[in-house]
């Protein structure tokens, strides 16, 4: 009986997992490879063109995906390291008070943040429209629908994933091995490059995990914020599944981007440990 | 204070700033005494909003629906979550590196992906979509969020208290419920949070497995060409009001625990 407990412990919810994240994957993968249409049904035919086809039509999509994920996570890492290092290392006794700051705003809905944002940065709006009646704007300057506003939008939108892990990783550094530096002659940017960086890189390397996977295959952003030329592959999948209801062609792209993310991840936990990632991802 | 110091807490208070832009501009519009449909520009401060709002029948059901999803998924994530935490924990077995593996593929997989396989699992099977679809799939997510945080309270867990317990005669079922649980409560708590704040606010999966309902997020999504009316302002911040209260009291709890 003692044996069994973990096992009784782990079935339901290792159960709600393998039926509804594992096998779901399965079918998706079926489903990608069928032919049809909704009104007469779809049919296995193992059609792997719809692979080809997919990637060929949409190539430049994926191309901007991984584009737009890849400098947001770069911007990330930039603006949170300043203010993670803050907190840990002079953040003092109201460091706990300073973390929740930064995740309050998580109580706002995200799309309501986004659109927000969206009015916010209106051609009209609050910060556009008197910049533009003083006349230090060009009348039809404007940030929705660009490149910048849909980028910004992400950066803005997972910036406390970024900002957590790293603080996580900096607050376990000990003071004293700054000190030790310190005391052997490195100078304050040499203290920090070669001691405390070094020891954040595991932070480092968990936000860009959390950040880049959900900003890469972000839609909301591009669609609330961005134009035509910003569309991502998120909003071709989602266009594909819930507005053509063309599953079989959604179903490859989405297969095709969980597997260039795998690889990534994969790279990554082998790097750091799964245990070590998850710990990280659950503070 | 050196002036690296200064300056770098100077741009801490810009970073928060910005964060919390979106949610003041919000805040403050639920007050905005506009006509048109769209509440970009300020009109003048009114109370009006707040005495209409359920004026959107739509919009009010919407708010619901979010509320009891949430509660339901709440209860269920965290019960499954707890009980794999503690044996994720407390116990070596077979299946473990496994278990972690999945439970690791639920939280970093993109919410996009897991939207479209189960909406892919859904139409395969012939299930129609809807509430209890999109409950499925936010236990689905907060389940293994519940599981780590529990996780981590029980492998500190001091194991020598439960062993007392059962050498004066308590049987497991006894040291569980006034024992261990008491003791991991604080991370049982802090998952059932989590799973709430997680699923109230959900827009991905929620889109592709809701069918006809609409949840709070899926409702001002739709909104946004035709114009958010103030009621959604005012609810939003009715929503960030308990949420930012139960994270300040929560904290404020831990700090006096340590």
């Amino acid at each position: 009986m003692r044996r069994l407990t973990p096992y009784l412990l782990i079935l339901p919810g290792g159960l709600w997992l393998a039926v509804f994240l594992v096998v779901p994957m399965v079918f998706m993968a079926s489903v990608s490879t069928q032919e049809g249409d909704v009104v007469n049904g779809f049919a296995q035919t193992f059609a792997f063109s719809n692979y080809t086809d997919a990637l060929a039509r949409y190539q430049t999509q994926f191309l901007r995906s991984a584009g737009y994920g890849l400098a947001g996570t770069v911007l990330a890492v930039l603006l949170a390291y300043p203010v993670a290092y803050w907190i840990a290392f002079r953040g003092g006794a109201r460091k706990s008070t300073y973390l929740l700051l930064v995740l309050l705003p998580f109580f706002v809905s995200f799309v309501l943040r986004t659109v927000s944002w969206k009015f916010l940065l209106a051609d009209d709006g609050m910060l556009l429209g008197p910049l533009k009646s003083a006349g230090l704007l060009a009348a039809d300057f404007h940030v929705l629908q660009t490149t910048t506003a849909v980028i910004g939008g992400l950066v803005y939108n997972y910036l406390p994933f970024m900002i957590l892990p790293i603080y996580v990783s900096l607050e376990r550094v000990d003071p004293s091995v700054v000190e030790a530096a310190r005391d052997l002659y490195a100078s304050r940017a040499g203290a920090f490059t070669r001691v405390v960086l070094p020891l954040s890189l595991p932070g480092i390397f968990a936000g860009v995990l959390m950040t880049f996977v959900p900003m890469t295959s972000d839609y909301v952003n591009a669609a609330i914020l961005g134009g035509p030329a910003n569309t991502m592959i998120g909003n071709i999948i989602q266009t594909e599944y819930l507005v053509n209801n063309d599953y079989p062609v959604g179903a490859a792209l989405s297969f095709t981007l969980m597997a260039v993310m795998l690889a990534g991840i994969f790279a990554y936990a082998r790097v750091l440990g799964t245990e070590n990632v998850l710990e990280a991802a659950a503070r | 204070m050196r002036t690296g110091d200064r300056l770098l807490r100077i741009y801490v208070w810009l970073v928060l700033a910005w964060l919390f832009a979106p949610i003041i501009v919000m805040i403050v519009f639920g007050f905005n005494d506009t006509r048109s449909k769209s509440n970009v520009s300020w009109q003048g401060f009114t109370l009006a909003w707040w005495g209409r709002l359920d004026e959107f029948p739509l919009l009010t059901a919407a708010v619901l629906d979010s509320i009891t999803i949430a509660l339901l998924v709440t209860v269920i994530a965290t019960v499954l979550g707890t009980l794999m935490g503690i044996a994720l924990g407390r116990h070596r077995f077979r299946g473990q590196a496994a278990t972690n593996l999945v439970m690791f593929a639920a939280i970093s997989s993109p919410e996009l992906v897991m939207g479209a396989s189960l909406l892919s699992l859904f139409v395969s099977m012939g299930v129609e979509t809807g509430y209890w679809t999109i409950v499925v799939a936010h236990v689905l997510f907060a389940v293994s969020f519940v599981a780590v945080t529990v996780r981590a309270r029980v492998v500190g867990l001091d194991r020598s208290v439960e062993e007392a317990a059962r050498d004066l005669g308590a049987t497991p079922w006894v040291t569980f419920w006034r024992v261990t649980l008491p003791m991991i409560l604080p991370g049982v708590v802090a998952g059932a949070l989590l799973a709430f704040a997680l699923s109230i606010d959900d827009f991905v999966i929620t889109q592709f497995t809701s069918g006809s309902t609409t949840t709070f997020p899926l409702w001002i999504y739709g909104a946004v060409r035709i114009g958010v009316p103030p009621q959604v302002n005012i609810l939003g911040t009715l929503i960030f009001a308990a949420g930012a209260a139960i994270a300040v009291v929560n904290s404020i709890n831990a700090r006096r625990r340590t």
